[in-house]
């Protein structure tokens, strides 16, 4: 009879919870203080014992006791983070990267300024959830194919349709360079090679042709035939879009550099796997760096076998504003290891607290969102986590509370449902 | 003095008639012209072999063959006489190793994503496989090539075996001279040597797709010949084994590509009781020691890499230090052999440009090839392993007339062939150089009488006439015909007149226009060339040979010590627990002693406080250090490869794995297909060879895969059975069938490889490893090995585990997986990071692996996964990297733990081993250091300072003028299980995509 009603009770919940039927949370009403914890600002700043309230969505830091009528949550013994966000990946406009037909995120065509990622966005991927319940709770989804690949939109992972999901709308525009290094001979065909350098050269220089005259085409109001994609352009050049260059290599970034300084285009490196080479040349122009994953392996032989780990920390030192990404084929399901990817950084030279920053206030910089979020500061919006343990240890992590603009989210996902499932079959 | 005159005429006769053959089958269509090809060659310096040399000696040759050579010979009256006054005679060179008369392959290969060819194409009761042609004589397919042959014997060759270099099993060379006659009478021998390589060449069929499938091709191909003795009926007539025993009496030649692949032909030879001779690839140097142990002789080229061109640094970084390191080297190969008392032949093959052959050998001289063996390796040994020392190799009585006349001792810098005569005619080289014009003359124009001084080399003569003034004198030469000219006050000069061997002239025109009649009459030879015997400069300092051969090497391997780990904390998987305070001791390359306080006066003392010691990482799933390709895709079943026969022990990854605290490594052939291929577990002995990389004495794996990967669900033209999980188990069922149904067959049965492992899984002698992920197939294997009453030792990847963890325990199974990898692929979307902890929970004994060469440096931390995920607690999240992958590896006995009597197989790291703040500090393997943070911080240094020194030693090369290409980036492909992750892990794989294609 006891197991009956056990066996009752766990089929009841997993109806509940089921993936379909979680939604997302509905705006928040009451005033939310959360005290006792220990703060982690974003910005270096930590508040042992701290208060923070949340109220119509926004950050207030409280300086003594909050009384009245407010929910609270006891946080002693536990951290206080920012929310973390995930630069630079294809989430929601792929669901099984194998498949094509759930993949919407690589258009036919070399340049496609116009083509917008939002609305291929997908609220309902599975991966999402799990995501959230590890800290993440803002992506920037970013469109491949092509060089010029189209516009990406920062996204807050608690919402309905791409519509309510979007935070920061057509925001980038995303370029990515050709190789500019020759092939190894195991990569011809054939062992003969042709000079890809020069054919990357060239092919940049069909993008600045593009640019020049798209730059030339906006200086004119009317036109007897609309062009689309000049049309997309005109964000860069007027500054309200950031140029996001995808290049790893020296000589990639340098070109990428001086052509995003001939239109005077706010430019971010994405990738940069060897942007530590150069990173005094990328601080002195301002440029920040989306780095590909630490976890990854060294570019060369010779390469220090922590180089990846390290990179963050070096270009820390050099000044340049960085952030770190999950790029690769299957890297969307991989983001809920962003705030490890940046424990590793920390074990290789960051501070706790840079790692920290590198994945929620310099992302908010990147993505030109950091006057609304990034950090726990007054009046920026409650993205929100709560961990009991260090958040960038995997040891420790454990996220008991999330807050998106003041909703708390569920911190279900797909995998504590099969998890739930399948204890209840061993009775555990 | 030498007759001029009677030199040409000699040399144009040659031209058109043999000297060879006083009758033959083929009709003439002339009046008979027989010729005795009579020659007394005089006043030479004959170097007879590399070991005898006769000063103003004979050489007499007579129809094609030597009849006798020695000083104060009677020269018969019928010989035509050759004075050689000033010249060397060598034997002519020979190349063991050449496609000689062959086309180059055309075409082969097979894709990936294209249906499979699952046999062969060639029509005939041939083998069953493409790349198996022991069948081809390639005599009969031989065909005279004289514009090929003229560049051989412009660099000195005489004679050659040759074969297409294509296949594996290729057939027989043929031994050929190099003269232009007809085929019938310059095949030397019919059947020189069986030719043999790793490589299928233009073979279409699939099989063999890897390096593995080559050698286990191979190996099948030696038994069915033996079986074939027996005539099976079921054979029929099948010509390419035939062949293949009628060969085996020849000489075998091995070829491969690189020192390891040198080692690994020996041992397939040593399997069958076969001394291949190897045509080796130039590296051997790297592990000179190995190469010697397989008591083969080599047959190695000289063509040493070209300089690159590194003058931008950002290039220049991609060129890895071990390529520049070979550039460097190169040139000491053929000393390390000669040094290390290795038998070897020289090669032509693999020249880009064949005339820099010469200078090549030169070179290598300059480090360390001494004349003799130089020589030697350029005519008896090659005759030796051809097993033609009685018809070449030296000048003695009764061998082909096949020698050189040269200017000077051959290797000299300033030597040139002048002639090189093959089967007693003569081909002219350099015939220039017969004689010089050098000497000092008597000239006497019109009334004048003046002093003519030349000096120099045909070709590059500087000309001066004396009398009151010198004045500049301009000369041409073609054969006998010379012209002067030379400018005064009045004008220009010109003469024209014929050279008689010593003195000149004729007639020439002066200034004035006035018709003048001269002559130069020699009075005095140019001087002997006095740097003739200069001994070549010493060599520039050069870099050292490290183990193992990559940026991380060092000049020495890391030695076994007594350790003593002080104050540590220590996670000994055992009872124990989690020890504060601990010490351990090290020695004999096992652990020895835990407990505080320990002593031993001998030992290295590693202070632990602060820090924390486990037993190092043992990862169930990688596929570093193999080479070759990782899968045999080309059929459903081939546990007849082994990953034991690829194992590359230079691979970087190993290295980088070592700092995150794996210690032994389970590398496993790919996922392309139902029955893999056998398994290697690995020690990281990092800077061993491969067999000194294999863990001993271990139970053999084997593995399988189930699955989208088997079906080839990314290729959309795929035609291997099975195309679904259906058809999987049938696959499965069969195999174990056939082997059951094989193992009945009574004596005399044909060997076969793969049902013989497949038998050993059978009989609990061999344990699979099977990747699968969706409970349906999990289930499935774990009823078909019910039924065939053996148990499916591990189940790895095994994503859905936690669906069937209960009947996983039932069965016995043992389940290795990932911490948190999903949804990339349809069969992994119900993949949960709780998946490891539910099968635990099970009783299911559970380890974590890697299948990704990066992530092997963080298990530990994808094992703290489980704590954050599920719960579990961190001892048993440890021993999920540790104790629980030895035990599913049957070797618990011996690592896997901190206890007494276990190998020092232990890791000291900086922080919580579950901790991302955790970095290994020493990784110890056997008691041996293999990875030191500090040591890894001075490698870097030396490793810097060494590329600088190297990049700067090429940049002098070319600023010298030396040849280069573009710098060219160094490549090692990550291997991967196959469509498994999609996970870009290496630069590479990151900016392939990004390249410009324009085809």
């Amino acid at each position: 009879m006891k197991t009956k009603i056990f066996a009752l009770l766990m089929l009841a919940s997993l109806g509940l919870n089921a993936q379909e039927t979680m939604h997302p949370s509905p705006a928040q009403t009451k005033k939310i203080v959360i005290s006792g914890g220990t703060l982690h600002i974003g910005n270096g700043q930590v508040i042992e014992n701290g208060t923070l309230s949340i109220e119509k969505g926004k950050i207030k830091i409280e300086t003594g006791a909050v009384s009245g009528d407010v929910e609270r949550i006891d946080a002693t013994g536990k951290h206080v983070y920012p929310g973390v966000i995930a630069p630079n990946t294809n989430l929601g406009l792929v669901e099984v990267s194998s498949t094509k037909s759930t993949a919407d995120f690589d258009e036919l065509g070399e340049m496609n300024p116009s083509i917008r990622s939002i609305v291929a966005y997908n609220t309902d991927s599975k991966v999402i959830n799990t995501l959230r319940s590890n800290g993440v709770l803002l992506a920037q989804i970013v469109p491949q194919g092509g060089m010029i690949s189209g516009m990406s939109t920062v996204v807050q992972l608690d919402a309905w349709n791409w519509e309510d999901a979007a935070y920061a709308l057509d925001n980038g525009v995303h370029m990515t360079f050709p190789a500019l290094i020759n092939r190894p001979m195991q990569m011809r065909r054939r062992g003969a090679d042709s000079d890809p350098v020069k054919l990357g050269l060239d092919k940049i220089e069909q993008a600045r042709v593009f640019f020049r005259e798209a730059k030339a085409y906006l200086q004119e109001k009317t036109h007897a035939a609309t062009n689309l994609k000049f049309e997309a352009t005109r964000g860069l050049f007027d500054r309200s879009k950031t140029l996001y260059v995808h290049c790893d290599l020296v000589k990639e970034m340098l070109v990428a550099v001086d052509f995003a300084k001939e239109f005077n285009f706010k430019l971010v490196i994405a990738g940069g796997t060897d942007s530590y080479m150069i990173a005094d040349i990328l601080a002195a122009n301002n440029v920040a760096v989306i780095l590909h994953e630490p976890h990854a392996l060294p570019a060369t032989d010779d390469d220090a076998v922590d180089q990846p780990y390290k990179t963050g920390a070096q270009l820390q030192k050099a000044g340049v504003l960085f952030t770190i990404c999950q790029d690769s084929g299957d890297g969307y399901t991989q983001i809920r290891n962003l705030p490890f990817l940046a424990g590793t950084m920390s074990t290789y030279g960051l501070t706790k607290e840079e790692a920290l920053a590198a994945i929620t206030l310099n992302p908010a910089k990147i993505l030109g969102i950091a006057d609304r979020t990034g950090s726990l500061e007054n009046g920026k919006d409650a993205n929100i986590v709560i961990s009991t343990g260090d958040l960038l240890d995997m040891k420790s992590s454990i996220v008991t509370h999330a807050f998106i603009q003041g909703r708390a989210i569920n911190l279900d996902n797909k995998h504590t449902q099969l998890f739930n499932r399948y204890k209840y079959k061993y009775g555990l | 003095m030498y007759n001029f005159t009677l030199r040409w005429l000699a040399f144009i006769l040659l031209c058109v008639t043999s000297p060879l053959i006083a009758q033959q089958t083929y009709p003439a269509n002339d009046i008979a012209n027989p010729r005795s090809g009579y020659y007394a060659f005089t006043n030479a310096t004959i170097v007879k072999d590399a070991k005898t040399t006769l000063t103003n000696a004979t050489l007499l040759v007579k129809q094609g063959k030597i009849e006798a050579v020695g000083t104060n010979l009677p020269i018969p009256k019928e010989a035509v006489i050759i004075n050689c006054q000033g010249k060397y005679l060598y034997p002519s060179f020979i190349d063991a190793y050449s496609d000689y008369g062959f086309d180059a392959p055309q075409g082969g290969g097979s894709s990936y994503r294209s249906p499979s060819q699952m046999i062969s194409k060639t029509q005939g009761p041939y083998s069953w496989n493409q790349a198996l042609k022991s069948e081809l004589s390639h005599a009969k397919l031989f065909n005279v090539d004289d514009s090929k042959a003229k560049d051989l014997r412009k660099i000195g060759f005489g004679s050659v075996a040759s074969h297409q270099m294509d296949g594996i099993s290729r057939g027989t060379s043929v031994f050929v001279s190099l003269a232009k006659e007809k085929e019938n009478l310059v095949i030397l021998k019919e059947h020189a040597a069986a030719q043999f390589s790793f490589d299928k060449g233009t073979s279409t069929q699939d099989y063999p797709s890897s390096l593995m499938g080559s050698i286990a091709l191979l190996r099948q191909q030696y038994l069915d010949a033996n079986w074939y003795k027996t005539k099976p009926v079921q054979e029929g007539l099948n010509l390419s084994l035939q062949s293949f025993n009628a060969n085996s009496s020849l000489p075998q030649i091995f070829e491969t590509n690189d020192k390891w692949s040198a080692l690994r032909a020996d041992k397939i030879g040593d399997e069958f009781g076969v001394q291949y001779i190897i045509k080796g690839s130039g590296n051997e140097y790297q592990r000179i020691d190995e190469i010697k142990s397989t008591k083969a002789t080599f047959i190695l080229p000289i063509n040493f890499p070209q300089a690159m061109d590194l003058e931008d640094p950002t290039d220049a970084r991609f060129v890895n230090v071990a390529d520049l390191k070979h550039w460097e080297l190169a040139p000491t190969n053929l000393g390390a052999f000669e040094k290390a008392g290795i038998a070897f032949a020289l090669t032509s093959n693999g020249l880009k440009d064949q005339s820099s052959f010469l200078a090549n050998v030169r070179k290598a001289m300059q480090y360390g090839l001494t004349e003799q063996k130089a020589l030697e390796a350029l005519t008896q040994t090659p005759a030796q392993i051809l097993q033609v020392a009685d018809q070449v190799g030296t000048l003695d009585a009764g061998k082909w007339a096949n020698f050189l006349i040269t200017s000077g001792p051959i290797f000299n810098e300033k030597s040139v062939i002048i002639e090189n005569w093959i089967q007693g005619a003569s081909y002219a080289v350099q015939s220039d150089n017969w004689n010089t014009l050098a000497g000092t003359y008597r000239l006497q124009i019109g009334k004048e009488e003046k002093s003519l001084v030349i000096k120099g080399n045909p070709g590059s003569y500087k000309v001066t006439m004396i009398a009151k003034d010198t004045t500049q004198v301009d000369l041409s030469q073609k054969e006998s015909l010379v012209n002067l000219s030379f400018t005064n006050k009045a004008g220009k000069s010109r003469l024209s007149g014929n050279w008689n061997g010593t003195d000149i002239g004729g007639t020439g025109q002066l200034a004035t226009g006035e018709w003048i009649s001269w002559k130069a009459v020699r009075t005095a030879a140019a001087a002997a060339d006095s740097s003739a015997k200069a001994k070549p400069a010493k060599p520039e300092v050069i870099g050292d040979v490290v183990f193992p051969f990559t940026g991380f090497g060092k000049k020495t391997i890391a030695k076994q010590e007594t350790i003593l780990i002080k104050n540590a904390t220590v996670w000994t998987n055992e009872k124990s627990g989690v020890l504060a305070g601990t010490d351990i001791l090290l020695k004999g390359g096992k652990i020895t002693a835990i407990g505080k306080g320990l002593k031993d006066a001998s030992a290295r003392v590693i202070d632990g406080t602060g820090k924390h010691v486990t037993a190092g990482i043992i990862d169930e799933h990688s596929h570093v250090g193999a080479t070759g390709g990782i899968n045999e895709c080309s059929q459903s079943v081939t546990a007849e490869a082994r990953i034991a026969d690829v194992i590359d022990p230079e691979d970087v990854d190993i290295y980088r794995q070592l700092s995150g605290g794996v210690t032994a490594s389970h590398i496993l052939h790919g996922s392309c297909n139902t029955i893999g291929g056998q398994t290697q577990l690995l020690k990281f002995r990092w800077g061993k060879n491969a067999e000194d990389l294999k863990f001993g004495n271990w139970d053999p794996f084997i593995k399988f895969a189930l699955g989208e990967n088997v079906k080839r669900s990314y290729n959309t033209a795929n035609n291997r059975f099975p195309d679904t999980r259906m058809g999987v188990e049938q696959v499965l069922t069969d195999a174990f069938t056939r082997a059951r149904d094989y193992e009945k067959l009574g004596p005399g049965k044909r060997i076969d490889l793969e049902l013989e492992t497949l038998l050993e899984i059978l009989n609990k002698k061999r344990f699979i490893t099977c990747h699968s992920y969706v409970q349906s197939e999990i289930n499935q294997i774990l009823k078909v090995a019910d039924k065939f009453g053996f148990t499916v030792n591990t189940l790895t990847h095994i994503l859905e585990g936690y669906k069937v963890a209960d009947k996983m325990k039932a069965h016995g199974a043992n389940g290795s997986t990932f911490a948190d990898w999903w949804n990339y692929k349809m069969e992994v979307l119900d993949a949960i990071p709780q998946n490891a902890y539910l099968m635990q929970k099970n009783g299911v004994n559970v380890a974590i692996n890697s299948d990704d060469a990066e992530m092997a440096r963080r298990l530990n931390q994808e094992a703290a996964k489980s704590v954050k995920y599920a719960g579990m607690s961190e001892e048993d999240a440890l021993k999920m990297v540790t104790l629980n992958p030895a035990k599913m590896l049957h070797v618990a006995d011996r690592v896997g733990s901190i206890k007494e009597g276990k190998d020092a197989d232990v890791v000291v790291w900086s922080a919580h081993p579950l901790s991302i703040y955790a970095k290994s500090e020493q990784t110890i393997v056997d008691g041996t250091v293999v990875f030191d943070r500090v040591e890894d911080a001075k490698l870097q240094e030396a490793l810097k300072a060494e590329k600088q020194r190297l990049v700067m030693k090429m940049l002098g090369a070319k600023k010298g003028g030396m040849a280069t290409r573009p710098a060219t980036p160094s490549y090692k492909a990550e291997n991967m299980c196959e469509e498994d992750h999609n996970h870009e892990r290496s630069l590479w794989e990151r900016i392939s995509h990004r390249f410009v294609n324009i085809d």
